[in-house]
């Protein structure tokens, strides 16, 4: 690995200006010389001394680099540079410096531990190296279990990694990228832009722009193909096209029909577009026969609010005198659906014009050549002949309606009805405060004594009193503002948001770590070899030192105990079960194995 | 713009269409009434409210709801405990002048009123009565009423008004109407018609307490009850639009218990058919609705405590345990 040295700025903390100078990055050394020869930060640190790496985001405000050391006490080496290439080449360079150290000091560690030496020695090639590497670096969470457990020597780097061998597979299938498919924005978003001063009207065409377009208006497609590069240049065939776009967004119809009689290559984008024409009318002989939408008409949602569009196209007449195509807003919305489903096919660059023009010309072919299949015509005539009804065979279409289907009804309703009036005879006549066993005539009169009594006295003036109204106001005030702030209602909340950022990291952190290692501690088992053995004492270690921690936690004295507590409890509980279950198993063996004293032989 | 574009400046956001559902269970007001005759000398003379008081809140309330607006339309539905019906339509009267003045409004409200009531009485006393169906008022049928009513008003005019449903309740719910209610409930959700519920009883209303969550409206039990118009005009009375910017009242919990089919018993677990998800409060060998025949007893599933999830599909059931 040779050595690289970059322009870069020296801070201590983010946001303090910096000390300008050189950063050197050597194998297994970094040095900075500032410019200013005075200035006493020169510094030369040791790599075995830093513990990892943080940088901000490409396209972030400043390009940062922050070479941690120790995490317990905090601090580290924050360089600023000046673009982020730089910033990259020094963040790939510790990366790779970094995961050559860590591997190390993990494959010295196992040496000792292990006397299994397949399984610690096993020789990593370098991409599988980069690959962990790149994993970690990308993911701060497991690059924080790695340190805590094989740095910390509780695992060792194949047992760490072995669980994730899916995270590092599927890095290899991630580099087949998805293809972007068009936009689901509407051409017609593409506004021409006024300078408000004159009368210039600029519309702006980029490549994907220009692709959409042929891919929705296949006659400007076509046209493009024959006057380009032949009859015209490229830029006044654009300008011919936007220029009759301005003309029909305008609605300016008779301008459109003198403007199309001069100018006969400018008519053809006014023109009825023949080839998407051609198209539709196939679409609809496909259509499947069996559907009807007039079946769904009543399904309707136009009479709630925000359903329907505001311009649906009824009102539009169309002038039927001159042959310019009125494209409705309902045409152009379904074309441009079709184009975006139908996805994008090229996989050429979208720079030069011509060949975009041409490549699609030839995706079309075969897609139609694809289309003609005879396969498809005759199932759908099969289809066809399968829906079409012949009269005579078929059964009287005179149901009324479909009956609801009850199996036997009068089980249904009878035997329940009985039960409903039993059940209503205990619950009603206990009825708290209520009573209600009052004569039906009784009830009915006091009913029709009130209404009267309203008749006759007329309505109280006034209806309301101030007093009572005062009372009621203050009440649902208070009512109100006690419910607003009502803490757990907001289901988007999570308790951890509540507690301070410190002790969320911290039980975050533990609880990576005891899933990492539980998961370890129940796979281990059973103990068929001296190794799992060791295993599984060094995970007990582990283990009970993250219990302590916990428990330091959850005493610590603070507003937010309680809820500390509840999340912690089942962590507790988690570690609990496992201990048992090892304290158990000890417990067996030490009995079968009797007076034999260091346990485990195998 | 001209003349002819001048009726599309209605917004319909200003206008509502309020249904307001009455409690006229005659079994409710008057042992309510004997109560607060009983201890009408101690302290509480606030729980509980005489249906003439009733009246005074509410007639004031119809007219100010159509004094907030001159397009807005009330109708008022009697809920009893044999039948229901409309007793008041404000779009009925129309232009007539008699139609306009207050007391005839009033008058016209009491004498329907008293037509319902004694309608009400000889369906009770029919041939093929039912003895005491119980006490409950009949909330499922004035909630389709209401319903029903206002597809007609959307589907008779290409404006509609903003549509809202305001239920007086005063008798406990009915455990036996619990599917019907649950269904026109799903149905003013699908249509988007909020039920604002104002309860007058003892006892809160698990069903008009889901109503309203599940529809959006405002459920409230008023403490003051001498106080109701306040209430119903600083609440209730607020259209749909104004709710954005206002904060009403928000109801601590809300009691999602279901009934079950076979003892129309409200429960807390129980069991659901797999496969038409009737709600049983024990085991049964055959499901009474579908009929479907268990051979294994366990292939009733059995639900509990799933409370306070969001309503994903239009029918649910969710058993919830209070505590």
């Amino acid at each position: 690995m040779a050595a690289i040295s970059k322009v870069a700025k020296y801070k201590t903390t983010v946001k303090e200006p910096g000390i300008p100078g050189v950063l050197k990055m050597m194998e297994d050394v970094f040095t900075f010389t500032p410019h200013d020869p005075r200035s006493a930060m020169k510094l030369r640190v040791d790599f075995r001394n830093i513990k990892g790496h943080k940088f901000s985001k490409d396209g972030s405000k400043q390009a940062l680099l922050n070479l941690t050391q120790d995490s317990e006490k905090g601090g580290g080496y924050i360089f600023e540079f000046s673009n982020f290439t730089e910033r990259n080449d020094c963040r790939d360079f510790v990366g790779k410096v970094l995961g050559k150290f860590q591997a190390l000091v993990s494959k010295q560690n196992d040496q000792p531990a292990s006397e299994k030496s397949a399984v610690s020695l096993e020789q990593l090639s370098t991409i599988e190296m980069e690959r962990r590497m790149k994993l970690l670096r990308e993911d701060s969470e497991l690059q924080k279990l790695h340190k805590e457990l094989v740095i910390g020597n509780v695992l060792t780097e194949s047992e760490f990694w072995a669980t994730r061998k899916n995270l590092l597979d599927d890095d290899s299938d991630r580099t087949l990228k998805q293809r972007t498919g068009f936009k689901s924005a509407m051409l017609a978003d593409i506004r021409p832009s006024t300078d408000g001063r004159t009368n210039k009207v600029t519309f702006s065409l980029t490549p994907e722009i220009i692709h959409q377009i042929f891919a929705e208006k296949p006659a400007v497609h076509r046209a493009f193909l024959n006057f380009v590069p032949s009859k015209m240049t490229e830029k006044d065939f654009w300008t011919k096209y936007c220029r009759a776009e301005y003309l029909h967004r305008t609605k300016n119809s008779v301008a459109a029909a003198a403007e199309a009689a001069e100018d006969e290559e400018l008519a053809v984008f006014l023109k009825h577009d023949d080839i998407l024409a051609d198209e539709a009318r196939r679409k609809i002989r496909r259509v499947d026969p069996t559907l009807d939408m007039e079946a769904d008409l009543g399904d309707d949602y136009i009479h709630l609010p925000d359903h329907g569009i505001l311009r649906d196209g009824s009102k539009e007449t169309a002038d039927s005198e001159n042959d310019l195509a009125r494209r409705t807003l309902a045409q152009d919305v379904n074309r441009h659906a079709a184009v975006v489903l139908e996805g994008r096919a090229l996989d050429i660059e979208l720079g030069d014009t011509r060949a975009v023009a041409e490549a699609l010309a030839r995706s079309k072919q075969e897609s139609s050549a694809d289309t003609l299949d005879e396969n498809s015509n005759l199932e759908r005539q099969e289809r066809v002949s399968r829906m079409t009804e012949i009269e005579d065979l078929q059964a009287p279409h005179s149901l009324p309606y479909a009956p609801l289907c009850i199996k036997d009804p009068r089980e249904y309703f009878d035997s329940q009805q009985v039960n409903a009036l039993k059940a209503l005879g205990s619950t009603g006549a206990g009825s708290k405060t209520i009573d209600y066993n009052l004569n039906t005539e009784e009830a009915y009169s006091y009913l029709m004594h009130q209404i009267s009594e309203v008749k006759a006295q007329g309505l109280h003036n006034p209806i309301v009193q101030s007093e009572v109204a005062c009372k009621v106001l203050s009440g649902l005030t208070q009512q109100i503002s006690s419910t607003r702030y009502h803490l757990g209602k907001n289901p988007q909340e999570s308790v951890l948001d509540r507690l301070p950022e410190r002790t969320k990291d911290e039980i975050m952190l533990h609880w990576t770590s005891i899933q990492e290692l539980l998961r370890h501690f129940w796979s281990s088992y059973p103990i068929t070899t001296s190794y799992l053995y060791n295993k599984v004492l060094r995970l007990k270690s582990a283990m009970t030192d993250i219990y302590q921690k916990l428990k330091a936690i959850k005493d610590v004295q603070s507003d937010f105990r309680h809820q500390i507590s509840l999340l912690v409890q089942p962590m507790l509980q988690a570690l609990d079960a496992a201990f048992a279950h090892y304290d158990a198993e000890e417990h067996k063996h030490s009995k079968k194995n009797g007076a034999k004293p260091n346990g485990f032989v195998q | 713009m001209n003349a002819a574009s001048a009726p599309s400046k209605l917004y319909s956001d200003d206008v509502s269409l309020i249904v307001v559902l009455l409690d006229a269970n005659p079994f409710f007001w008057a042992s309510s009434a004997a109560a607060a005759g009983d201890s009408a000398s101690s302290h509480h003379p606030t729980t509980t409210l005489p249906f003439s008081k009733l009246l005074n809140h509410v007639i004031p309330l119809l007219n100010s709801l159509l004094l907030l607006n001159q397009f807005n339309q009330v109708v008022l539905v009697a809920t009893g405990v044999n039948s229901c019906g409309y007793i008041y339509d404000s779009g009925d009267g129309g232009g007539g002048s008699a139609g306009g003045s207050v007391p005839a409004i009033c008058s016209e409200i009491l004498r329907r009123l008293e037509e319902f009531v004694v309608k009400d009485r000889l369906q009770g006393k029919g041939p093929d009565k039912v003895v005491a169906t119980g006490v409950s008022s009949l909330l499922s049928g004035s909630l389709s009423l209401a319903l029903c009513y206002i597809q007609r008003v959307f589907r008779s005019r290409a404006r509609h008004p903003q549509p809202r449903i305001l239920c007086l309740q005063g008798s406990p719910d009915g455990p036996e109407q619990y599917v019907a209610v649950m269904n026109a409930i799903f149905s003013a959700q699908r249509s988007m018609i909020p039920i604002d519920s104002c309860v007058m009883g003892v006892q809160h209303s698990a069903f008009l307490q889901q109503a309203s969550y599940i529809t959006g409206g405002v459920y409230l039990k008023p403490q003051q009850l001498d106080g109701l118009f306040q209430y119903l005009s600083a609440v209730f009375a607020t259209d749909l639009q104004s709710r954005n910017f206002l904060q009403l009242p928000k109801p601590a919990g809300v009691d999602f218990r279901a009934s079950c089919f076979c003892h129309k018993k409200t429960i807390d677990m129980g069991y659901v058919c797999s496969v038409c998800l009737s709600i049983f409060c024990k085991h049964h060998k055959k499901c009474s609705t579908c009929g479907l025949v268990l051979i294994y007893a366990n292939k009733f599933h059995s639900y509990s405590n799933s409370k306070r999830k969001p309503f994903k599909y239009d029918f649910c059931f969710f058993f919830y345990k209070p505590h």
